[in-house]
Protein backbone atom coordinates (compact mmCIF):
# COMPACT_ATOMS: atom_id res chain seq x y z
CA UNK A 1 0.00 0.00 0.00
CA UNK A 2 1.39 3.30 -0.61
CA UNK A 3 2.38 5.48 2.13
CA UNK A 4 0.51 9.35 2.57
CA UNK A 5 3.69 10.56 3.23
CA UNK A 6 7.61 9.00 2.39
CA UNK A 7 10.51 10.81 3.09
CA UNK A 8 14.14 9.86 2.12
CA UNK A 9 16.94 10.95 2.83
CA UNK A 10 15.99 14.38 2.98
CA UNK A 11 18.73 16.99 3.78
CA UNK A 12 18.47 20.83 4.17
CA UNK A 13 21.53 23.29 4.30
CA UNK A 14 20.61 26.97 4.42
CA UNK A 15 22.92 29.66 3.23
CA UNK A 16 25.77 26.39 2.33
CA UNK A 17 26.24 25.88 5.81
CA UNK A 18 23.43 25.62 8.60
CA UNK A 19 22.19 21.92 7.97
CA UNK A 20 18.65 22.14 9.37
CA UNK A 21 17.94 18.64 8.23
CA UNK A 22 20.81 15.61 8.02
CA UNK A 23 19.17 13.02 5.74
CA UNK A 24 16.07 12.41 7.28
CA UNK A 25 14.05 9.43 6.55
CA UNK A 26 10.48 8.50 7.90
CA UNK A 27 7.05 7.39 6.21
CA UNK A 28 3.58 8.02 7.38
CA UNK A 29 0.83 5.67 6.54
CA UNK A 30 -2.70 6.42 5.02
CA UNK A 31 -5.37 7.41 7.44
CA UNK A 32 -2.65 7.87 10.52
CA UNK A 33 -2.67 10.36 13.23
CA UNK A 34 1.07 11.88 13.50
CA UNK A 35 2.93 14.01 15.29
CA UNK A 36 6.24 14.98 14.39
CA UNK A 37 8.17 16.44 17.65
CA UNK A 38 11.42 18.12 19.25
CA UNK A 39 12.76 21.42 20.59
CA UNK A 40 12.96 24.53 18.87
CA UNK A 41 15.33 24.92 15.70
CA UNK A 42 14.90 20.95 16.01
CA UNK A 43 13.93 21.03 11.61
CA UNK A 44 10.40 20.49 12.20
CA UNK A 45 9.24 23.94 10.46
CA UNK A 46 11.84 23.44 7.91
CA UNK A 47 10.51 19.74 7.40
CA UNK A 48 6.99 21.14 7.33
CA UNK A 49 8.24 23.60 4.79
CA UNK A 50 9.60 21.14 2.57
CA UNK A 51 6.65 18.86 2.58
CA UNK A 52 4.20 22.37 2.07
CA UNK A 53 6.86 23.61 -0.97
CA UNK A 54 7.55 26.80 0.64
CA UNK A 55 11.28 25.82 1.30
CA UNK A 56 13.56 24.00 -1.01
CA UNK A 57 15.25 20.93 -0.04
CA UNK A 58 18.52 20.64 -1.02
CA UNK A 59 18.43 16.60 -1.60
CA UNK A 60 16.98 13.70 -1.14
CA UNK A 61 13.04 12.59 -1.76
CA UNK A 62 9.02 13.17 -0.85
CA UNK A 63 6.24 11.89 -2.07
CA UNK A 64 2.69 12.51 -1.05
CA UNK A 65 0.15 9.36 -1.89
CA UNK A 66 3.28 8.54 -4.27
CA UNK A 67 3.42 11.52 -6.08
CA UNK A 68 6.73 13.07 -6.00
CA UNK A 69 6.60 16.52 -4.80
CA UNK A 70 9.29 18.07 -7.40
CA UNK A 71 7.99 16.46 -10.69
CA UNK A 72 4.35 15.72 -9.50
CA UNK A 73 4.00 18.80 -7.38
CA UNK A 74 0.48 19.63 -8.76
CA UNK A 75 -1.31 15.98 -7.78
CA UNK A 76 0.96 16.13 -4.69
CA UNK A 77 0.01 19.58 -3.56
CA UNK A 78 -3.85 19.37 -4.05
CA UNK A 79 -3.57 16.47 -1.64
CA UNK A 80 -2.78 18.05 1.39
CA UNK A 81 -4.44 20.48 3.48
CA UNK A 82 -1.49 22.85 5.01
CA UNK A 83 -2.38 24.99 8.55
CA UNK A 84 0.84 27.30 9.06
CA UNK A 85 1.40 28.31 12.57
CA UNK A 86 1.45 32.07 11.68
CA UNK A 87 -1.86 33.91 11.03
CA UNK A 88 -1.32 34.53 6.61
CA UNK A 89 -4.79 35.29 5.31
CA UNK A 90 -6.01 38.98 3.97
CA UNK A 91 -7.08 40.80 7.62
CA UNK A 92 -9.72 43.09 5.55
CA UNK A 93 -11.30 40.44 3.48
CA UNK A 94 -14.33 38.82 5.04
CA UNK A 95 -14.32 35.00 6.13
CA UNK A 96 -16.01 33.65 3.20
CA UNK A 97 -14.36 35.50 0.38
CA UNK A 98 -10.87 34.67 2.48
CA UNK A 99 -12.53 30.69 1.83
CA UNK A 100 -13.34 31.44 -1.77
CA UNK A 101 -9.99 32.79 -2.68
CA UNK A 102 -8.61 29.28 -1.44
CA UNK A 103 -10.71 27.08 -2.65
CA UNK A 104 -10.31 29.03 -6.35
CA UNK A 105 -6.15 28.71 -5.81
CA UNK A 106 -6.99 24.99 -6.21
CA UNK A 107 -9.19 25.43 -8.94
CA UNK A 108 -12.54 24.64 -7.02
CA UNK A 109 -15.34 26.48 -8.19
CA UNK A 110 -16.70 28.33 -5.49
CA UNK A 111 -20.19 26.41 -6.45
CA UNK A 112 -18.35 23.16 -5.22
CA UNK A 113 -16.70 24.78 -2.16
CA UNK A 114 -19.25 27.12 -1.13
CA UNK A 115 -21.21 23.91 0.76
CA UNK A 116 -18.07 23.10 1.94
CA UNK A 117 -17.41 26.52 3.64
CA UNK A 118 -20.65 26.04 5.05
CA UNK A 119 -19.89 22.73 6.59
CA UNK A 120 -16.64 23.46 8.20
CA UNK A 121 -17.62 26.85 9.13
CA UNK A 122 -20.33 25.46 11.49
CA UNK A 123 -18.50 22.80 12.50
CA UNK A 124 -16.10 25.62 13.98
CA UNK A 125 -18.63 27.15 15.29
CA UNK A 126 -17.69 30.45 12.78
CA UNK A 127 -21.10 30.69 10.71
CA UNK A 128 -22.15 33.23 12.03
CA UNK A 129 -19.01 35.19 11.40
CA UNK A 130 -18.79 34.73 7.76
CA UNK A 131 -19.23 37.95 6.54
CA UNK A 132 -17.10 39.50 9.54
CA UNK A 133 -13.62 40.80 8.00
CA UNK A 134 -11.08 38.46 9.18
CA UNK A 135 -9.30 41.57 11.72
CA UNK A 136 -12.55 41.64 13.98
CA UNK A 137 -12.18 37.93 14.76
CA UNK A 138 -10.32 36.90 17.90
CA UNK A 139 -7.65 34.55 18.20
CA UNK A 140 -9.16 31.25 18.74
CA UNK A 141 -11.06 32.36 15.47
CA UNK A 142 -8.54 32.98 13.24
CA UNK A 143 -6.81 29.96 14.15
CA UNK A 144 -10.38 27.92 13.01
CA UNK A 145 -10.66 29.19 10.27
CA UNK A 146 -7.06 28.49 9.01
CA UNK A 147 -8.22 24.81 9.43
CA UNK A 148 -11.86 25.55 7.67
CA UNK A 149 -9.34 27.19 5.11
CA UNK A 150 -7.16 24.23 4.88
CA UNK A 151 -10.11 22.23 4.36
CA UNK A 152 -12.12 23.81 1.30
CA UNK A 153 -10.42 21.73 -1.22
CA UNK A 154 -11.24 18.45 0.45
CA UNK A 155 -7.69 17.23 0.29
CA UNK A 156 -6.27 13.95 1.70
CA UNK A 157 -3.89 14.95 4.63
CA UNK A 158 -4.11 17.74 6.18
CA UNK A 159 -0.46 19.43 7.85
CA UNK A 160 -0.81 21.67 11.06
CA UNK A 161 2.20 23.43 12.54
CA UNK A 162 1.40 23.95 16.14
CA UNK A 163 -2.37 24.14 15.85
CA UNK A 164 -3.31 24.67 19.44
CA UNK A 165 -0.49 27.33 19.75
CA UNK A 166 -1.61 30.37 22.44
CA UNK A 167 -5.42 28.87 22.65
CA UNK A 168 -7.21 28.45 25.35
CA UNK A 169 -8.05 25.06 27.19
CA UNK A 170 -11.43 24.91 25.71
CA UNK A 171 -10.63 25.80 22.03
CA UNK A 172 -7.99 23.32 22.36
CA UNK A 173 -10.14 20.25 23.08
CA UNK A 174 -12.01 21.41 20.31
CA UNK A 175 -9.79 21.68 17.81
CA UNK A 176 -8.41 18.40 18.78
CA UNK A 177 -12.32 16.71 18.72
CA UNK A 178 -12.47 18.36 15.63
CA UNK A 179 -9.27 17.07 14.18
CA UNK A 180 -10.07 13.47 15.66
CA UNK A 181 -13.75 13.65 13.89
CA UNK A 182 -11.33 14.30 10.66
CA UNK A 183 -9.02 11.27 11.52
CA UNK A 184 -11.97 8.90 12.23
CA UNK A 185 -13.24 10.02 8.22
CA UNK A 186 -9.90 8.53 6.89
CA UNK A 187 -7.96 12.04 6.67
CA UNK A 188 -4.00 11.63 7.31
CA UNK A 189 -3.31 14.42 10.16
CA UNK A 190 0.34 15.40 10.41
CA UNK A 191 1.14 18.24 13.09
CA UNK A 192 3.68 19.49 15.32
CA UNK A 193 3.00 20.12 18.79
CA UNK A 194 4.90 21.48 21.76
CA UNK A 195 1.78 20.15 24.06
CA UNK A 196 3.22 16.72 24.61
CA UNK A 197 0.15 15.51 26.25
CA UNK A 198 -1.61 16.29 23.23
CA UNK A 199 0.43 14.31 21.13
CA UNK A 200 0.58 11.20 23.50
CA UNK A 201 -3.73 11.15 23.67
CA UNK A 202 -4.09 11.86 20.14
CA UNK A 203 -1.22 10.66 17.99
CA UNK A 204 -0.68 7.07 16.81
CA UNK A 205 2.50 7.35 15.41
CA UNK A 206 5.45 9.75 16.47
CA UNK A 207 8.67 11.16 14.92
CA UNK A 208 11.02 13.18 17.05
CA UNK A 209 13.64 14.93 15.70
CA UNK A 210 16.63 16.89 17.40
CA UNK A 211 19.26 18.92 15.43
CA UNK A 212 18.07 17.83 11.84
CA UNK A 213 18.29 14.42 12.83
CA UNK A 214 15.44 11.79 13.29
CA UNK A 215 15.92 10.15 16.53
CA UNK A 216 12.76 8.53 16.71
CA UNK A 217 10.27 7.28 15.09
CA UNK A 218 7.14 4.92 16.28
CA UNK A 219 4.31 4.02 17.51
CA UNK A 220 3.56 6.30 20.84
CA UNK A 221 2.09 3.44 22.77
CA UNK A 222 5.39 1.47 21.81
CA UNK A 223 7.92 4.62 22.73
CA UNK A 224 5.81 5.34 26.13
CA UNK A 225 6.52 1.33 26.88
CA UNK A 226 9.97 1.95 26.82
CA UNK A 227 9.91 4.62 29.91
CA UNK A 228 11.45 2.62 32.87
CA UNK A 229 10.57 4.55 35.71
CA UNK A 230 7.70 6.94 36.41
CA UNK A 231 7.20 9.19 39.56
CA UNK A 232 3.70 10.10 40.87
CA UNK A 233 2.35 12.50 43.46
CA UNK A 234 0.39 11.34 45.81
CA UNK A 235 -1.79 13.53 48.28
CA UNK A 236 -2.22 12.84 51.83
CA UNK A 237 -5.39 13.13 54.18
CA UNK A 238 -3.21 13.63 57.30
CA UNK A 239 0.65 15.64 57.13
CA UNK A 240 3.63 13.35 57.10
CA UNK A 241 6.54 13.83 59.53
CA UNK A 242 8.75 11.15 58.36
CA UNK A 243 9.20 9.00 55.22
CA UNK A 244 8.48 6.07 54.60
CA UNK A 245 11.08 3.14 53.29
CA UNK A 246 10.48 0.23 50.69
CA UNK A 247 13.45 -1.26 48.98
CA UNK A 248 12.81 -0.03 45.11
CA UNK A 249 10.80 3.07 45.47
CA UNK A 250 12.37 6.78 46.25
CA UNK A 251 9.99 9.08 48.73
CA UNK A 252 10.83 12.68 48.50
CA UNK A 253 8.12 14.73 50.58
CA UNK A 254 7.27 18.00 48.05
CA UNK A 255 5.34 19.78 51.45
CA UNK A 256 3.56 17.89 54.27
CA UNK A 257 0.72 16.72 51.88
CA UNK A 258 2.43 15.86 49.03
CA UNK A 259 4.45 12.65 48.81
CA UNK A 260 6.28 11.94 45.61
CA UNK A 261 7.93 8.83 44.68
CA UNK A 262 9.82 7.71 41.65
CA UNK A 263 10.01 4.11 41.00
CA UNK A 264 11.08 1.26 38.45
CA UNK A 265 8.20 -0.47 36.26
CA UNK A 266 8.96 -3.50 37.42
CA UNK A 267 7.99 -2.73 40.99
CA UNK A 268 4.37 -1.62 40.24
CA UNK A 269 1.97 0.52 42.20
CA UNK A 270 -0.01 -2.57 44.40
CA UNK A 271 3.66 -3.33 46.92
CA UNK A 272 3.29 0.69 47.18
CA UNK A 273 -0.08 0.72 47.91
CA UNK A 274 -0.07 -1.80 50.45
CA UNK A 275 3.29 -0.26 52.15
CA UNK A 276 1.50 2.85 52.29
CA UNK A 277 -1.55 1.43 54.14
CA UNK A 278 0.72 -0.84 56.39
CA UNK A 279 2.26 2.69 57.39
CA UNK A 280 -1.27 4.31 57.89
CA UNK A 281 -0.53 6.41 55.38
CA UNK A 282 -3.94 7.41 53.96
CA UNK A 283 -4.28 8.74 49.82
CA UNK A 284 -6.55 11.21 48.96
CA UNK A 285 -5.58 11.58 45.42
CA UNK A 286 -2.68 11.00 43.05
CA UNK A 287 -1.10 12.00 39.43
CA UNK A 288 1.66 11.46 37.34
CA UNK A 289 4.19 13.57 38.14
CA UNK A 290 4.85 14.37 34.77
CA UNK A 291 3.57 13.96 31.11
CA UNK A 292 5.34 10.75 30.15
CA UNK A 293 5.77 11.45 26.81
CA UNK A 294 7.04 14.77 28.01
CA UNK A 295 9.62 12.68 30.33
CA UNK A 296 10.59 10.58 27.25
CA UNK A 297 11.03 13.66 24.60
CA UNK A 298 13.81 14.77 27.39
CA UNK A 299 15.44 11.93 27.76
CA UNK A 300 15.64 11.82 23.65
CA UNK A 301 16.63 15.18 23.29
CA UNK A 302 18.92 15.90 26.02
CA UNK A 303 22.27 17.11 25.45
CA UNK A 304 24.68 14.82 25.90
CA UNK A 305 27.32 17.37 26.76
CA UNK B 1 -3.23 17.56 -11.83
CA UNK B 2 -4.84 20.82 -12.81
CA UNK B 3 -7.67 20.71 -15.54
CA UNK B 4 -7.76 23.70 -18.12
CA UNK B 5 -10.97 24.58 -15.91
CA UNK B 6 -9.26 23.92 -12.74
CA UNK B 7 -6.49 26.43 -13.72
CA UNK B 8 -8.90 29.14 -15.01
CA UNK B 9 -10.45 29.10 -12.11
CA UNK B 10 -6.86 29.87 -10.09
CA UNK B 11 -6.10 32.72 -12.26
CA UNK B 12 -9.26 34.17 -12.27
CA UNK B 13 -9.01 34.27 -8.29
CA UNK B 14 -6.46 36.01 -8.14
CA UNK B 15 -7.47 38.29 -11.18
CA UNK B 16 -10.57 39.31 -9.75
CA UNK B 17 -9.77 39.72 -6.16
CA UNK B 18 -7.20 41.96 -7.46
CA UNK B 19 -9.84 43.61 -9.31
CA UNK B 20 -11.93 43.88 -6.37
CA UNK B 21 -9.67 45.05 -4.41
CA UNK B 22 -8.84 48.07 -6.66
CA UNK B 23 -12.56 48.65 -6.51
CA UNK B 24 -12.81 49.00 -3.21
CA UNK B 25 -10.27 50.64 -2.14
CA UNK B 26 -10.94 53.39 -4.88
CA UNK B 27 -10.09 56.58 -2.96
CA UNK B 28 -6.27 55.09 -2.94
CA UNK B 29 -6.61 53.61 -6.75
CA UNK B 30 -8.78 56.05 -8.71
CA UNK B 31 -9.22 58.96 -7.10
CA UNK B 32 -5.37 60.37 -6.79
CA UNK B 33 -4.52 59.98 -10.61
CA UNK B 34 -8.28 61.75 -11.27
CA UNK B 35 -7.47 64.65 -8.90
CA UNK B 36 -3.49 64.90 -10.54
CA UNK B 37 -4.90 64.58 -14.01
CA UNK B 38 -7.28 67.65 -13.25
CA UNK B 39 -4.55 69.51 -11.58
CA UNK B 40 -2.38 68.84 -14.51
CA UNK B 41 -4.93 70.09 -16.81
CA UNK B 42 -5.64 73.11 -15.49
CA UNK B 43 -1.90 74.25 -15.11
CA UNK B 44 -0.30 72.91 -17.49
CA UNK B 45 -3.35 72.81 -19.86
CA UNK B 46 -5.10 76.18 -19.29
CA UNK B 47 -2.42 78.54 -17.23
CA UNK B 48 0.17 78.03 -19.13
CA UNK B 49 -0.63 75.82 -22.23
CA UNK B 50 -2.80 78.65 -23.41
CA UNK B 51 0.40 80.70 -23.75
CA UNK B 52 2.27 77.84 -25.41
CA UNK B 53 -0.26 77.95 -28.26
CA UNK B 54 0.34 75.01 -30.53
CA UNK B 55 2.79 72.23 -30.41
CA UNK B 56 3.31 69.86 -33.45
CA UNK B 57 0.24 71.12 -35.43
CA UNK B 58 -2.30 70.85 -32.59
CA UNK B 59 -3.12 72.89 -29.67
CA UNK B 60 -0.87 72.30 -26.83
CA UNK B 61 -3.81 70.64 -24.30
CA UNK B 62 -4.72 68.47 -27.19
CA UNK B 63 -1.15 67.52 -27.48
CA UNK B 64 -0.49 66.54 -23.92
CA UNK B 65 -3.71 64.77 -23.72
CA UNK B 66 -2.44 61.37 -24.63
CA UNK B 67 0.44 61.46 -22.51
CA UNK B 68 -1.31 62.25 -19.56
CA UNK B 69 -3.82 59.96 -19.84
CA UNK B 70 -0.78 56.78 -20.34
CA UNK B 71 1.41 58.44 -17.58
CA UNK B 72 -1.29 57.44 -14.50
CA UNK B 73 -1.95 54.12 -16.17
CA UNK B 74 1.65 53.09 -16.41
CA UNK B 75 2.09 54.40 -13.11
CA UNK B 76 -0.55 52.63 -11.36
CA UNK B 77 -0.03 49.33 -13.72
CA UNK B 78 3.14 49.12 -11.70
CA UNK B 79 2.16 50.28 -8.45
CA UNK B 80 -0.16 47.18 -8.13
CA UNK B 81 2.27 44.97 -9.47
CA UNK B 82 4.79 45.94 -6.75
CA UNK B 83 1.86 46.52 -3.95
CA UNK B 84 0.33 43.56 -4.49
CA UNK B 85 3.14 41.42 -4.85
CA UNK B 86 5.40 42.84 -1.96
CA UNK B 87 2.36 42.96 0.75
CA UNK B 88 1.88 39.62 -0.39
CA UNK B 89 5.34 38.70 0.79
CA UNK B 90 5.74 40.59 3.73
CA UNK B 91 2.06 39.53 5.22
CA UNK B 92 2.99 35.77 4.14
CA UNK B 93 -0.39 35.94 1.87
CA UNK B 94 1.44 34.59 -0.92
CA UNK B 95 1.93 31.34 0.65
CA UNK B 96 -1.74 30.32 0.27
CA UNK B 97 -0.68 31.00 -3.41
CA UNK B 98 2.31 28.83 -3.57
CA UNK B 99 1.30 25.59 -1.62
CA UNK B 100 -1.43 25.76 -3.78
CA UNK B 101 -1.06 23.13 -7.32
CA UNK B 102 -1.24 26.03 -9.28
CA UNK B 103 1.43 26.66 -11.57
CA UNK B 104 3.61 29.48 -11.49
CA UNK B 105 3.14 30.57 -14.91
CA UNK B 106 -0.76 30.58 -13.82
CA UNK B 107 0.20 32.46 -10.67
CA UNK B 108 2.10 35.85 -12.38
CA UNK B 109 -0.43 35.45 -15.36
CA UNK B 110 -3.16 36.14 -12.33
CA UNK B 111 -1.34 38.87 -10.88
CA UNK B 112 -0.46 40.81 -14.08
CA UNK B 113 -4.29 40.78 -15.12
CA UNK B 114 -5.27 41.82 -11.94
CA UNK B 115 -2.40 44.99 -12.30
CA UNK B 116 -3.13 45.14 -15.98
CA UNK B 117 -6.96 46.14 -14.77
CA UNK B 118 -6.16 48.72 -12.41
CA UNK B 119 -4.14 49.93 -15.29
CA UNK B 120 -7.26 50.36 -17.49
CA UNK B 121 -9.71 51.27 -14.98
CA UNK B 122 -7.65 54.71 -14.20
CA UNK B 123 -7.00 54.65 -17.76
CA UNK B 124 -10.89 54.76 -18.81
CA UNK B 125 -11.48 57.13 -15.81
CA UNK B 126 -8.73 59.74 -16.44
CA UNK B 127 -9.78 59.59 -20.37
CA UNK B 128 -13.26 60.59 -19.11
CA UNK B 129 -11.87 63.29 -16.91
CA UNK B 130 -10.05 64.69 -20.17
CA UNK B 131 -13.33 65.03 -22.13
CA UNK B 132 -14.10 67.66 -19.78
CA UNK B 133 -11.00 69.75 -20.68
CA UNK B 134 -9.95 69.03 -24.53
CA UNK B 135 -12.29 67.62 -27.39
CA UNK B 136 -10.55 65.13 -29.52
CA UNK B 137 -11.32 62.32 -32.02
CA UNK B 138 -8.99 59.37 -31.56
CA UNK B 139 -7.53 58.46 -35.16
CA UNK B 140 -7.00 54.35 -34.52
CA UNK B 141 -9.21 53.11 -31.87
CA UNK B 142 -7.43 49.59 -31.74
CA UNK B 143 -4.26 50.76 -31.85
CA UNK B 144 -5.09 53.21 -28.46
CA UNK B 145 -6.38 49.81 -27.14
CA UNK B 146 -3.13 47.23 -27.99
CA UNK B 147 -0.45 50.61 -26.60
CA UNK B 148 -2.67 50.68 -23.12
CA UNK B 149 -2.70 46.96 -22.63
CA UNK B 150 0.98 46.20 -23.86
CA UNK B 151 2.27 49.40 -21.83
CA UNK B 152 0.23 47.99 -18.67
CA UNK B 153 1.27 44.74 -18.91
CA UNK B 154 4.94 45.70 -18.95
CA UNK B 155 4.75 48.02 -16.41
CA UNK B 156 2.30 45.13 -14.13
CA UNK B 157 5.37 42.81 -14.91
CA UNK B 158 8.19 45.16 -14.02
CA UNK B 159 6.30 46.13 -10.50
CA UNK B 160 5.43 42.44 -9.94
CA UNK B 161 9.09 41.98 -10.42
CA UNK B 162 10.18 44.82 -8.14
CA UNK B 163 7.70 43.27 -5.40
CA UNK B 164 9.40 39.57 -6.14
CA UNK B 165 13.11 41.52 -5.28
CA UNK B 166 12.25 43.77 -2.18
CA UNK B 167 12.88 43.52 0.34
CA UNK B 168 11.61 46.65 2.21
CA UNK B 169 8.85 49.14 1.74
CA UNK B 170 11.54 51.42 0.60
CA UNK B 171 12.44 49.15 -2.06
CA UNK B 172 9.22 49.19 -3.44
CA UNK B 173 9.07 53.39 -3.35
CA UNK B 174 12.75 53.97 -5.42
CA UNK B 175 11.56 52.54 -8.62
CA UNK B 176 8.60 54.97 -9.07
CA UNK B 177 10.23 57.64 -7.10
CA UNK B 178 13.98 57.52 -8.92
CA UNK B 179 13.27 55.81 -12.14
CA UNK B 180 9.99 55.68 -13.33
CA UNK B 181 8.74 59.29 -12.75
CA UNK B 182 11.81 61.16 -14.33
CA UNK B 183 11.35 59.05 -17.18
CA UNK B 184 7.95 59.13 -17.81
CA UNK B 185 8.41 63.37 -17.42
CA UNK B 186 11.19 63.43 -19.70
CA UNK B 187 9.64 60.97 -22.02
CA UNK B 188 7.79 63.96 -24.68
CA UNK B 189 4.71 63.62 -21.75
CA UNK B 190 4.85 67.75 -22.19
CA UNK B 191 6.60 68.75 -25.19
CA UNK B 192 7.53 67.28 -28.28
CA UNK B 193 11.11 65.97 -28.66
CA UNK B 194 11.69 68.33 -31.90
CA UNK B 195 11.48 71.33 -29.66
CA UNK B 196 14.56 69.83 -27.80
CA UNK B 197 18.45 70.60 -28.88
CA UNK B 198 19.80 67.85 -30.98
CA UNK B 199 21.78 65.90 -27.94
CA UNK B 200 18.80 65.73 -26.06
CA UNK B 201 16.96 64.67 -29.11
CA UNK B 202 18.98 61.69 -29.39
CA UNK B 203 19.14 61.23 -25.24
CA UNK B 204 15.50 60.58 -25.36
CA UNK B 205 15.49 58.00 -27.90
CA UNK B 206 17.02 55.79 -24.83
CA UNK B 207 14.01 56.34 -23.14
CA UNK B 208 11.58 53.53 -23.76
CA UNK B 209 9.17 55.73 -22.06
CA UNK B 210 9.34 58.18 -25.16
CA UNK B 211 8.38 55.02 -27.68
CA UNK B 212 4.79 54.87 -26.02
CA UNK B 213 3.96 58.04 -25.44
CA UNK B 214 4.87 58.30 -28.85
CA UNK B 215 2.95 55.77 -30.02
CA UNK B 216 -0.20 56.27 -27.89
CA UNK B 217 -0.24 59.87 -28.72
CA UNK B 218 0.17 58.59 -32.48
CA UNK B 219 -2.55 56.16 -31.48
CA UNK B 220 -4.77 59.31 -30.49
CA UNK B 221 -3.44 62.39 -32.78
CA UNK B 222 -1.41 60.96 -35.69
CA UNK B 223 1.52 62.82 -34.70
CA UNK B 224 4.88 60.50 -33.75
CA UNK B 225 8.38 61.26 -33.72
CA UNK B 226 9.52 57.70 -34.63
CA UNK B 227 8.15 54.77 -36.42
CA UNK B 228 5.13 53.35 -34.14
CA UNK B 229 5.17 49.59 -35.57
CA UNK B 230 9.05 48.81 -34.46
CA UNK B 231 8.34 50.30 -30.75
CA UNK B 232 5.18 48.29 -30.37
CA UNK B 233 7.48 45.60 -31.47
CA UNK B 234 9.94 46.57 -28.75
CA UNK B 235 7.14 46.74 -26.27
CA UNK B 236 6.00 42.88 -27.32
CA UNK B 237 8.65 41.84 -27.17
CA UNK B 238 9.97 43.08 -23.48
CA UNK B 239 6.45 42.40 -22.17
CA UNK B 240 7.37 38.43 -23.61
CA UNK B 241 10.98 39.10 -21.76
CA UNK B 242 9.96 40.23 -18.95
CA UNK B 243 7.38 37.43 -18.00
CA UNK B 244 9.66 34.25 -18.61
CA UNK B 245 12.21 36.26 -16.72
CA UNK B 246 9.53 36.15 -14.04
CA UNK B 247 8.23 33.11 -14.54
CA UNK B 248 11.62 31.72 -13.96
CA UNK B 249 12.18 33.52 -10.39
CA UNK B 250 8.69 31.89 -8.88
CA UNK B 251 9.91 28.99 -10.35
CA UNK B 252 13.03 28.68 -8.89
CA UNK B 253 10.87 30.19 -5.62
CA UNK B 254 13.54 33.58 -5.45
CA UNK B 255 13.31 35.55 -2.41
CA UNK B 256 9.73 33.67 -2.06
CA UNK B 257 10.73 29.98 -1.25
CA UNK B 258 13.56 29.46 0.91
Amino acid sequence: MTDALKIENLRKIYNGSVQALRGVSFSVKKGDFFGLLGPNGAGKTTLIGILTSLVNKTSGQVSIYGYDIDTQFSEARSLIGVVPQEFNFGIFDSVLNILRYQAGYYGVPWKIAKPRAEKYLKALDLWEKRDTQARFLSGGMKRRLMIARALLHDPQMLILDEPTAGVDIELRRTLWKFLTGLNNEGKTIILTTHYLEDAENFCRNIAIIDEGVLIKHCNTAELLRELDRESFVFYLKVPMTELPVLKGYKFVLQDPLSLEVEMSKEFGLSALFEHLKNNNIEVASMRNKANRLEELFLRLTANDE
Amino acid sequence: MMTLSNKFTAYSTIAMKEVRRTLRLWIQTLLPPLITTILYFIIFGHVIGSRIGMMAGVPYLVFIAPGLIIMPMIINSFASGSTVVYSAKMMHQIEELLVSPMSEFVMLSGYMTGAIFRGLIVGAVVTAATLFFVHFTVDNIALVILTAVLSCAFFALFGILNGVLANSFDDISIIPNFVLSPLIYLGGVFYSVSVLPPFWQKISLFNPLFYIVDCFRYAFLHINHVAVLPGLLALLVMVIVLFLFIWHLLKIGYRLRY
